[in-house]
């Protein structure tokens, strides 16, 4: 299987490449068009800000590619957000793929969220075998709120998107590479998605 | 519910695990590698790895440390000790850390807390606070808790968080190795003052302790090095004990 992690220049991507070795199989860090089209898999990680992230996604042209893709595509993180609508972070578009807008946790609770947290409403083939209630682990100060598309939940003071699902794409707000045995079941189920 | 961590402290000195009781006199206690794979199965939440070596391959040593750390283990580790420069984050984090801490460089330079987090983001800069009560009042200090600085410790804190960390981690040099609990005071002080995660450190020494930082020191997560070393306590039976509590634990 060909597992192409997108590299653009948004963060800590060698945890990820790290998780996928640990399942088994390899993964190639790649920003070609072409590589990534080839793919069977691909994953779209993301960590800092996210206007600075699209900026970048705009000039490799990775902005038109994304939304485009047909095999399964996994956003993580600010990925995951960039795939959305647009976003509060510095006040920018993103992708369109999920119809929602991300925005800032309230001042009622502490910013970033950071640790670990429950998922629950699980309703996708990505959490099969995951049980109602796991911890998984979340860095993140931004939201994408519930809606038609979300496939797991979550709560900080709001209840919120902690997965998102449009036809072969698919948004974690958490991070699989980091969350234990959790991640890696999460991780493998999306490597075996039909 | 977001789980309160525990996270423990690997000290480091040129590639192996040390812990000095009030920061002298150290103790070998392993290989860092195999005791981040050991307490990411006993259930740590997080691990932090602070490297206190002083030589002139220390970057490159500690840069191997993190990748072969990251390749090994899946929970979030932060890396700390001496990082002084965009360029240090820049290879840690290439290399698989997930965050890292910054100490006296931020307290010298403070502007390097705003490059960091412009650069990396706030959710990977955590700056650590060594501080103890001179006076009634509390200093912050640095090398260890030796040399006392002009900078107190609320204020020290609020400034940190409106440069954008994303985290801090505050050690009471007063507490740090007496195993006579946290400082929960100072502690509950900084979470109500502060809108970002705690990290409470020092002065550990049995389960209670961490029961009352979570619930008096109002602290996110609890840091402690030799207790658990030691096995003195195990990390899966501070968490039942901590859940029989109602404290929120990832069991």
């Amino acid at each position: 299987m060909k597992i192409v992690i997108i590299n653009y220049g948004a963060g800590n991507i060698q945890s990820i490449k790290f998780a996928i070795e640990r399942l088994g199989y390899s993964a190639i860090l790649s920003d070609d068009p072409n590589e990534i089209k080839e793919a069977d898999r691909v994953i779209f990680p993301g960590v800092g800000e996210a206007s600075s992230a699209m900026k970048k996604l705009r000039e490799t042209r990775l902005q038109d590619l994304i939304p485009n893709l047909s095999q399964p595509v996994l956003g993580i993180c600010l990925g995951m957000q960039l795939m959305c609508n647009r976003s509060e972070e510095g006040n920018t578009s993103g992708l369109g793929i999920f119809d929602v807008d991300v925005v800032r946790f309230s001042k009622n609770v502490k910013v970033p969220q950071i640790g670990w947290n429950q998922i629950q409403g699980l309703k996708s083939e990505l959490f099969r075998g995951v049980t109602e209630k796991e911890h998984i682990y979340l860095v993140h100060s931004y939201y994408a709120p519930i809606c038609n598309e979300t496939i797991a939940t979550s709560e900080y003071g709001v209840d919120y998107s902690a997965a998102l699902q449009k036809d072969n794409f698919y948004g974690v707000q958490f991070h699989p590479e980091k969350s234990s045995e959790v991640g890696a079941k999460i991780l493998q189920n999306f490597l075996d998605l039909k | 519910m977001l789980a309160k961590r525990i996270i423990p402290c690997l000290d480091i000195k040129d590639g192996r695990t040390v812990k000095g009781v009030n920061f002298v006199d150290l103790r070998d206690a392993g290989d860092p590698v195999e005791l981040a794979e050991i307490y990411s199965k006993e259930g740590a939440d997080e691990l932090v790895f602070l490297d206190i070596s002083a030589t002139e391959q220390k970057r490159k040593t500690l840069a191997d440390l993190v990748y072969h750390v990251a390749e090994k283990i899946n929970i979030p580790f932060t890396v700390g000790g001496g990082i002084s420069s965009v360029e240090d984050v820049d290879i840690l984090l290439q290399n698989g850390a997930d965050k890292v801490s910054i100490n006296s460089s931020a307290v010298k330079n403070p502007q390097l807390i705003n490059d960091l987090v412009a650069k990396f983001g706030s959710q990977c800069i955590v700056v650590a606070i060594d501080a103890k009560q001179v006076d009634g009042e509390w200093i912050v200090h640095l090398v260890g808790g030796k040399v006392p600085t002009d900078r107190k410790l609320f204020e020290w804190a609020k400034e940190v968080e409106e440069r954008g960390a994303g985290e801090i981690l505050f050690t009471s040099m007063d507490r740090d190795g007496t195993k006579d609990g946290f400082a929960d005071e100072a502690l509950a002080k900084l979470s109500t003052e502060l809108n970002i995660p705690i990290i409470a450190s020092g002065g550990a020494g049995k389960v209670e302790h961490f029961a009352d930082t979570f619930l008096k020191g109002k602290a996110d997560a609890a840091l402690a090095a030799s207790v658990f070393h030691f096995k003195e306590i195990a990390i899966g039976d501070l968490k039942s004990k901590l859940r029989e509590s109602n404290i929120p634990v990832r069991i």
